[in-house]
Order: C-alpha cells, then structure tokens, then sequence
C-alpha cells in the first residue's frame, strides 16, 4: 500500500523534477502512514532518492525503454504499481510525463490531478489544490477513485531532503511489440542549455525588441545567468522565434525562481502563463506597461541600453562571486 | 478517412477569472465562451485534411445546450456535423468516456484534441481516449502528415520536439504549430448561413465514473506593489540581496 513515485531520468540521472516528486510523494506517504517508492528507468542513481525520503526503488534497466515511449512507460508504470499495490502515484509535470500520465490513469481507472502546488489538504476525502483558469486561479480537487494519479508542478512544493535508508530492486516488466505505439524517428533538442520547463531563470523578450536580429543580447544575457530564453506569442507567431519558447496561457507555462520581461507589455494572455514565476522583473521603455503592476522589480528604460548594461553588471558580480 | 475534432467550449482568453456560490463555481457573468484555442487549431488542421485529401469532419463537445453557439461556429469554419453529448463536463474522466463511446460507434479513424483545455487545464481528454480504445496517442503534436493508414507526427518536448511515426487510428492532443495563427479561419456569411442546415445531434450521456470534483476555487494573492529601480546596480544587488534570486 505504499505511494509509488515516477521519477524521471535522461541518460542515467535523474532531473531535478524527480527530488521534488520524490520529496511530495514521501509527504503523502507520511500523511497516509505508509512508505514511499520509486519506479525509475535506466537510472544510475537510484541511491540518491534516500535523501528525499524514498524508502525503495523499483529499477527497471531495459534497453527498449532508452528513448522515452508514453505508452510503453504507462504500461511499465502500472505493473510497478500492481506489484507494490500502490493506488498512488506521483508524477512530474514535464512534457513526457504529461504524455504519458493520462495512459496511466486510463489504465488503472485513476482520477487525474495534474498542476498540483502544495500536498494533500485531506486525505479523506483525497483532495489537492492545484492551478486552474491557466493560473488565473487554484481549485481544490477531491478524487474520488480508489486509484489516484497526482501530476505535480515544477519547483512548487519543493525539494525537502529527509536522509532514508534506501533497498533497490530490479522491476522485469514484459512488453510486446504492440505497446509502444509510435516509434521515435528523430529528436531535436538543445543539448546542454536550460529548458523553460526545468530552469531556474527565464529571459523572455517581447515586440520591444523590434526584430529577430536584435535577440545577441537576449542570449547572451540568459548565457550569463544560465537562464533559458523564452518570448511573448507574437514573437513566436512572427517567426523571429521558436514557437516551444511562446510562453503565456496558450504556450508554455513559466514556474522559474526568476523571470526577467524584456520588451513585453504585459497581456492578460501572457501574465497568465508566468504567475507562477517567483520574482518577476520588467525592463520596458513605457511607465505603463501593464507588467509593471505584475512584477517584483523594474527598469523604466530601452532594452537595448539597460540590458547591454546589465549583462556587463553580471559578468562583474559574477567574477566577484565566484 | 473520417475525422472527429474534440472541442471544449471555454471562456475566452481575455476573461476575468471570478467565483462565485462561496467560490464553489466559475462566475460565468459576462464571460464570452469560445472554441478552445488548442482545439481550433485542432479543427482548422482538420478542414486541410478534407481539403486536401479527403476526410469527412465532425466535431463533438460533451456539454449543456449553451455550448451550441460554440458547435455553430465550428460548423460555420467547416466542420460538416456535430455532436453534443448532453452532460456536464465536470470531469475529465467523465468526458473521456463520453467521447470514447462516439468514437466507437461512429468508427472515426483520427481524433484531434487540445492540449489541454484552458479552462481547467486538465491535459488529460484525448490520452485517455487512446487508452479507452487502445487507439495510438501522440500529444503536444504540432505536425500532422496521414498517409493511408500510417502516420508522421511531430511532437513538441522540453528544449527541443521529436519525431514518430505511427498509425491509424490515432488520438492527438494538438495545439499552435499543427496549423499557424493565420491560418486560422474566422466563419464568413455564407459559412455562417450553411452551419444552420447542419446536423448537430444530441445524445444522452452513458453511465461513467466521475473520478474527480473540483469542490472550491481561489485566486492568487495579489502582489504587493512593484519595486522600480534606475540603475542596473540596484537592480542586481536587489536581485541578489533581497530576493535571492541571483
Ligand atoms: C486567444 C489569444 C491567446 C493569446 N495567448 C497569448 C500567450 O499565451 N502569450 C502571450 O505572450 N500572448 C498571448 N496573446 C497575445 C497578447 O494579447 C498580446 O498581444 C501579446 O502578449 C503582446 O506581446 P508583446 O508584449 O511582445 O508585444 P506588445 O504588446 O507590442 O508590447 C511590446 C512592449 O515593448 C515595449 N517596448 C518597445 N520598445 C522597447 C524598448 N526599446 N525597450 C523596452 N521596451 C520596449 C513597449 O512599451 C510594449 O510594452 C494571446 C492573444 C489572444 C487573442
Ligand atoms: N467537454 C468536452 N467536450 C469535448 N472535448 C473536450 C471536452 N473537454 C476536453 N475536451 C478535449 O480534450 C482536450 C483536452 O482537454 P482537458 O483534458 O480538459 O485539458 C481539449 O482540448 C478538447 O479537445
């Protein structure tokens, strides 16, 4: 009866996202009085989920599961359930997982809850609080079904270590053919730059910025910070951008510690999807950009003097801390 | 090949998110409803596979009859029938199952969905309809190609997409990238004047779970007011100092 936790992992470690689901699930574990375990694939680090109270780690190490497949890793996830008898079940709120977690809940008849921001408000009845209105608001979610599926979102509940003596087991699970569904043909993906999805700062910049041959200080000033870039929609529909970098109530949602506003007005649409960003800090040449009644900090002034600046600020605050 | 476009009636991007009834329900007082974003790429991405290759499109919406002016308008872009099951769609496991029956019995080889709806952002509608039918299930697709029974879709990940192929029938949860926003198309006259000779049937809902309740609603704290600095300086040593966030 423990409270299984998916925590997700790329070329054998784990993201940052499988501590915080880690740390969630063995905070429902306290409160339901039982224990906490990990289902992880292909993962080279399965000890370190003791730090974050995981009691035990079923280790699936199967060759066809390399590449991430939904339904494959559905069908996987619910014989590590059946096996522990767990009825529920922690996931992530990245892309694959939300791929994946409707199968799952399919699957095992579960009610669904994903975007949830703090543990459990009850436990009986099962009830969460998660985003809703796309973070214009919360709702508090009962479940009612035996079976229960939790998606938790990025860097809201937090990754709380708790040092817990950990036992690994291999998991075998048996898949045919048939249950993968589709074939991954190609992946493109930015190898070794911060996803807006896991980063800990976001750069985004606007129409201020008037074309796509001025983003050099975009990126650079993400560069310094280690930041991912992201951009308002126009910029995206435009083309001067990637449309996976339009972040807002109809692209991404942002939950970064930071989130830097270059260039950007501030629509009701785009306020929407960063609200869950921690601090928020607007540079824009017009007092009243309606950001500014959104944000923590501010510039009033031209992007492409205070962002130059600014960059040159960091690199000196940078070699003075390091 | 017959297409059937899932589509969630939500308030409108614009909207003021309110509650009310002691915040158990959304405040729907001058709220105008609209196609689901995510959906009406979806649907537009459909009328180019008829278009272009053929396809009979339908649209369904598991909803009350107040949806129906939202079903008009996606008959009025071109969709040739709709489908209203006559529940509310309080769950989205609830509305899965609705949606899983139509499409069993209407024998529909491709199913377009949303994302998520951005309503109550559930992100889960057409994922478990694939698994409901064991069907195959591509989401955050932002490419679609079918030919004859095999298909190519692309699908968007953290930092970057990925490519599968894969086969009819086929569950997608689209968005943006499917189709471009200007390819998006508004209802002309004589489209609006076609949709009302249009088949919208309703039918009744079939027994199912409803696995979860959204029982009360709040908003976000208001945020205090704004700290406005003149000089990089500040703004770095605030960022590092005070908010720690550097
Ligand atoms: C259905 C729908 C869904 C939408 N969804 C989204 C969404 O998800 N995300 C999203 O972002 N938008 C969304 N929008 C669009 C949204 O309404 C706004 O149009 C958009 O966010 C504006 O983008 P922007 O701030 O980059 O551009 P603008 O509104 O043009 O603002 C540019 C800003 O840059 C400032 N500026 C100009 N020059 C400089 C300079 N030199 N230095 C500094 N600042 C400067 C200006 O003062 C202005 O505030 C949606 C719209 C609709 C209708
Ligand atoms: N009530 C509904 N009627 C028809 N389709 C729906 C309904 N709710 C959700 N969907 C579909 O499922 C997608 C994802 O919705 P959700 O799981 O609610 O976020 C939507 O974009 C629609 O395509």
């Amino acid at each position: 009866m423990s409270v299984l936790v998916y925590t997700e992992s790329e070329n054998g470690n784990f993201k940052k996202s499988a501590f915080e689901v880690a740390s969630y699930a063995t905070e429902v574990a306290k409160q339901l009085g039982t224990t906490a375990t990990a289902v992880s694939f292909n993962s080279n680090e399965n000890e370190s989920l003791g730090d974050y109270g995981i009691s035990k780690v079923l280790h699936i190490s199967n060759d066809s599961l390399k590449t991430f497949n939904a339904n494959a890793y559905a069908l996987a996830v619910v014989q590590a359930a059946k096996q522990e008898g767990a009825t529920t079940i922690i996931v992530s709120s990245s892309a694959d997982t939300k791929y994946m977690a409707p199968l799952l809940a399919a699957a095992l008849e579960a009610g669904y809850v994903p975007n949830v921001v703090a543990a459990p408000e009850s436990t009986s009845p099962f009830t969460v609080k998660r985003t809703a209105f796309s973070n214009k608001g919360f709702a508090h979610t009962q479940i009612h079904t035996d079976h229960k599926v939790i998606g938790v979102s990025n860097n809201s509940f937090g990754i709380h270590e708790n040092k817990t003596e950990v036992s690994i087991e291999d998991l075998l699970i048996s898949l045919k053919d048939g249950s993968f569904g589709t074939k991954s043909v190609e992946i493109d993906k930015v190898i070794g730059k911060a996803t807006i999805a896991d980063a800990e700062i976001v750069v985004s910049a606007g129409r201020g910025l008037k074309g796509p041959e001025n983003w050099g200080i975009i990126e650079e000033l993400a560069d310094v910070l280690g930041a991912a870039t992201a951009c308002s929609k126009p910029v995206s529909d435009l083309g001067w951008r990637p449309h996976g970098e339009h972040v807002g109530q109809t692209g991404k949602p942002v939950a970064s510690n930071l989130y830097i506003a270059i260039g950007i007005s501030g629509a009701i649409q785009h306020l929407a999807g960063v609200s869950s960003s921690k601090i928020k800090v607007v540079i824009n040449t017009d007092p009243e950009a309606p950001f500014f009644k959104a944000a923590d900090y501010g510039i009033v002034g031209d992007a492409f003097e205070v962002v130059p600046a600014l960059i040159e600020k960091l690199k000196e605050f940078k070699a003075q801390n390091a | 090949m017959k297409i059937l476009v899932c589509i969630s009636n939500v308030p409108d991007t614009t909207s003021k998110i309110n509650f009310t009834e002691g915040d158990t329900k959304f405040d729907t007082n001058g709220v105008q409803f609209v196609i689901n974003p995510n959906d009406e790429f979806g649907l537009t991405r459909a009328m180019w596979f008829k278009e272009k290759q053929g396809a009979a499109v339908h649209v369904a919406t598991v909803g009350g009859a107040n949806v129906e002016p939202t079903m008009r308008k996606a008959l009025a872009i071109g969709a040739d029938e709709a489908i209203r099951i006559n529940a509310k769609p309080v769950d989205g496991f609830f509305v899965a199952q609705q949606l899983a029956e139509v499409i069993k019995t209407g024998g529909y080889d491709l199913v377009i969905g949303g994302r998520e709806s951005i309503d109550y952002n559930g992100g889960m509608v057409p994922g478990m309809i694939a698994t409901f039918l064991d069907m195959n299930f591509v989401n955050t697709c932002i490419s679609l190609d079918v030919d004859g029974n095999t298909a190519t879709a692309i699908r968007e990940i953290d930092g970057g997409k990925e490519t599968l192929s894969t086969s009819l029938p086929l569950v997608i949860g689209g968005q943006k990238g499917l189709v471009e926003e200007s390819d998006l198309r508004i209802p002309n006259m004589r489209g609006i004047m076609q949709a009302r000779q249009k088949k919208l049937s309703v039918i009744e809902p079939i027994t199912a779970t409803k696995a979860t309740q959204d029982v009360s609603f709040d908003k976000p704290e208001p945020k205090g007011s704004i700290k406005l600095v003149d000089t990089v300086d500040e703004l770095v040593n605030l960022l590092h100092n005070e908010a720690k966030a550097i």
